[in-house]
């Protein structure tokens, strides 16, 4: 079993690493939906079979598929020579090292935790569903609300406006 | 059974994270830096994930799903917003829009 986790996790990893540095960003896209498969598989190893049904059918289905409409619609297959001029290793080598070493500290927090057994038991989509709706009912109405609001929000940024100039304006 | 150790499992997410987090510094594209958020989303949820199979409950997996719901609206605002950059400025370079800027 545990070879299946490795397994996973290396290509998620990397497909993540081509998917950040990819200079074609209809290739990046295709990396990043291999990256969230191989995400739902260990969803799946870490006894969540149900997330990872959601993970296949909500990230790599429905967001992924926005992003690579989206790409399309502006035809940006190509880079923009800003954008080059800014991957150049003196622009990239100071993030970097800021986030390695906060990923060290991360290390070094996670030596310091106390181990314990893991579980051992699948919890099952009706677990997950009867504490959706009892216990976090409200969550799930500010949730709704929040839908709610980014369904307006982008249908009202979508929109495209005719653009109207003040009277004095139109002269110049 | 999964044996691995649960540092391993988080150490993991925490890569997934740091990936997410240097290309959302380093790169000056709108969707490429999208989708470097998107990558930190799921990692955070990889965490929320791994902690509901430490302790054996659905908790972890409920916040799972409000994730999902927070990172789909985010997504389609974001992409609604990057097509009105798109349309104003012809480019996805984040450095061309600073009309906010004094201008000296």
């Amino acid at each position: 079993m545990d070879i299946f986790f490795y397994i996973a996790a290396a290509i998620a990893i990397i497909s993540t690493i081509m998917a950040i540095s990819g200079r074609n960003a209809i290739h990046s896209l295709l990396f990043l939906i291999l990256s969230l498969l191989s995400i739902s598989v260990i969803f799946y190893l870490l006894n969540a079979p149900f997330i990872a049904a959601l993970e296949v059918i909500i990230y790599a289905g429905a967001i992924m598929v926005l992003f690579i409409f989206v790409t399309m619609m502006l035809n940006i297959g190509l880079e923009r020579k800003q954008e080059s001029r800014w991957l150049t290793p003196q622009m990239w080598i100071i993030p970097s090292i800021f986030a390695a070493i906060l990923f060290v500290d991360l290390i070094l927090a996670l030596k310091n935790m106390p181990t314990a057994v893991a579980g051992t038991e699948v919890i099952l989509p009706k677990q997950v569903g009867i504490s959706l709706f009892t216990t976090y009912l409200p969550a799930v109405e500010i949730a709704a609300i929040l839908l709610m609001a980014g369904v307006i929000g982008a249908y009202h940024l979508g929109s495209q406006k005719k653009k109207v100039l003040h009277r004095f304006l139109v002269k110049k | 059974m999964l044996s691995v150790p649960i540092e391993t499992q988080i150490l993991f997410a925490g890569i997934l994270f740091f990936l997410g987090l240097i290309g959302l510094l380093v790169r000056r594209n709108l969707v490429f830096m999208l989708m470097s958020i998107e990558i930190m989303f799921n990692s955070a949820g990889l965490v929320f994930i791994i902690a509901a199979r430490h302790w054996n409950q659905p908790d972890g997996q409920v916040m799972f799903i409000f994730i999902l719901a927070v990172t789909a609206v985010e997504v389609a605002i974001g992409l609604a917003l990057i097509l009105q950059v798109y349309h104003h400025f012809k480019t996805l370079d984040v450095d061309a829009i600073n009309k906010l800027k004094d201008v000296d």
